[in-house]
């Protein structure tokens, strides 16, 4: 014999137990072979829990008077069914013991069976159903066309932007000749302001590669609060918002107001040191 | 049968030339079905969605999006325009490299661009500008981004990419710096390289690599050139498309407030 897992075994016991109103331990035995297979013998459990077709349906008393004799004889009963099924119109009419007993035996466990049921699955879907329904709109054209114009205004905007600003251009480099101030690229400038003030470790490393990298990073990491409603994380938008605002301060600092030898300048009274704009400003 | 002007007759003419060309084989096989250079297409949902599914280049976006993430307001497009700045800078960067040596006459390049090449002071300009407002704009993003707190799982590794694609904008904006050899560009390269100096324990080492040598000079100046037209773009791509394939796969645009 087939090893059948244990479990469908069980399950398989339980559901024939419910059956044929056996207790579970009875139904494993027999299914086992320890024990002789019950019969069915009282009709209303049979209908109600096998669903029995219709034909058996229809004429349920001579089904009930005949079971005993049509279980010792399963050749018969495996053969007759067929006809019955295909004519029952006349088996409904006549109701002839004889020939619609087989149609009940047919659920009677120890004959010559071809199918069993294994298990029940209760009507419900497999798959639980997890994401809410989401107001979606097609990508074409309802986002492409607004990227597409988005696209084009800044190409406009840089073409414009180009036209009429001209990239500086100094004379050629000279590593002897060191321009004062020298300052670095207008991103980098909150930094070198941050330098003139602490020692360069911390200021050009520590504060960089630790706030800036590490920490930034890790945002999210830290940062484990859910909710994205800014009245709900009142914190983390302080926070943001205080390093922006740092940031753009220093970087307004060491682009406006600083001038030769890093000293402090007023940009409306000694003029600009920033050759980026240089020659957009012409002012000095 | 009436007879038809000779207007009508063009318009005809014209109007099945162009069908039987947009219906032939040549049109069919370049385009995929549903695209509306094909012939017959018609505005429906099932064409709407062929129009995304079946472009490489459109594929980048899903079929359909959050109603709320079409709205402007929600993210002003500004991760897709810090993405078009970039191709804006490779084609005019592209365009540069032609009239570019990244050796003494570096200079002297750029000024003959500036005089002398059609359109070069245009391109120039463009590529300047527009990789400072590549810089501005992917720093916008990322502060759009945190005050909606998209960041917030499952997107936290996105977040993590969105900084390193900050760090590697600024390297390839900071390496471009140098590259015109003038004043202004040898002397923010300095200050950025010394800087690097500062490190701990390897100071000296970052910023001789950084430099090629212990000052900025033309050997800096090919090194800056490489990594600022092979190596950093090569780099970037890489994480632009597992950022863009992660956005995809965290459930699209983020939600509303």
């Amino acid at each position: 014999m087939v090893d059948i897992p244990e479990h469908l075994l069980l399950r398989s016991a339980e559901a024939r137990a419910k059956a044929l109103g056996i207790s579970v331990e009875q139904a494993l035995a027999e299914m086992k072979g320890e024990s002789d297979p019950t019969v069915i013998s009282k009709e209303p459990e049979v209908k109600t829990i096998d669903e029995t077709p219709a034909p058996a349906a229809e004429t349920p008393a001579p089904a009930a008077e005949t079971p005993a004799p049509a279980a010792e004889t399963p050749a018969p009963a495996a053969e007759t069914p067929a006809p019955a099924a295909e004519t029952p119109a006349p088996a409904a009419e006549t109701p002839a013991p004889a020939v619609d007993a087989p149609d009940e035996v047919d659920f009677a466990p120890e004959v010559k069976v071809t199918q069993r049921l294994l298990t029940v699955v209760k009507a419900k879907p497999i798959q639980k159903s997890v994401s809410e329904p989401v107001d979606k709109v097609n990508t074409w054209p309802h986002l492409m066309l607004p990227e597409f114009v988005a696209l084009m205004a800044m190409t406009a905007f840089l073409i414009f932007l180009s036209a009429i600003l001209q990239a500086p251009l100094l004379e050629e480099a000279n590593p002897n000749v060191t321009p004062n101030p020298a300052k670095a690229p207008w991103y980098f400038l909150g930094l070198q302001e941050l330098l003139s003030y602490w020692d360069p470790q911390i200021a050009g490393v520590m504060i960089p590669l630790v706030l800036g990298l590490v920490l930034w990073m890790a945002f999210p990491y830290i940062d484990r609060n859910p909710e994205t409603h800014p009245s709900k994380r009142k914190f983390a938008i302080m926070f943001y918002t205080f390093f922006l605002a740092g940031a753009g301060v220093l970087t307004i600092i060491g682009v406006l107001f600083r001038g030769p030898g890093w000293n402090w300048t007023y940009p409306w009274i000694d003029g600009i040191w920033f050759d980026d704009l240089l020659d957009w400003i012409h002012f000095e | 049968m009436q007879k038809l002007s000779l207007r009508d007759r063009i318009k005809e003419a014209r109007v099945s030339a162009s069908d039987s060309f947009r219906g032939g084989k040549l049109m069919s096989s370049i385009f995929r079905p549903g695209s509306p250079f094909r012939k017959g297409y018609v505005d429906s949902p099932r064409n709407r969605s062929y129009v995304v599914m079946n472009n490489v280049l459109y594929h980048l976006h899903p079929v359909k999006v959050k109603r709320h993430g079409v709205r402007l307001s929600y993210t002003l497009c500004l991760g897709g325009l810090s993405f078009f700045l970039f191709i804006v800078l490779t084609i005019t960067g592209i365009w540069l490299m032609f009239y570019f040596r990244p050796t003494e006459l570096a200079y002297v390049d750029i000024q003959t661009l500036q005089t002398s090449i059609a359109f070069g002071s245009l391109v120039r300009n463009m590529h300047r500008w527009g990789a400072h407002l590549m810089v501005l704009v992917v720093f916008l993003h990322m502060s759009r981004v945190f005050y909606h707190g998209a960041y917030k799982a499952p997107r936290e590794f996105n977040w993590v990419i969105g900084v390193i694609l900050l760090l590697l904008t600024l390297l390839l904006s900071f390496t471009g710096y140098l590259l015109p050899w003038d004043q202004l560009a040898i002397w923010a390269v300095t200050v950025g390289g010394n800087m690097a100096g500062y490190t701990p324990v390897i100071g000296a080492q970052a910023k001789f690599g950084l430099f090629a040598g212990l000052e900025a000079t033309t050997a800096t100046l090919l090194r800056f050139y490489v990594l600022h037209v092979l190596f950093l773009p090569f780099i970037i791509v890489i994480f632009m498309a597992v950022h863009f394939w992660r956005v995809r796969k965290d459930g699209g645009i983020s939600g509303p407030l």
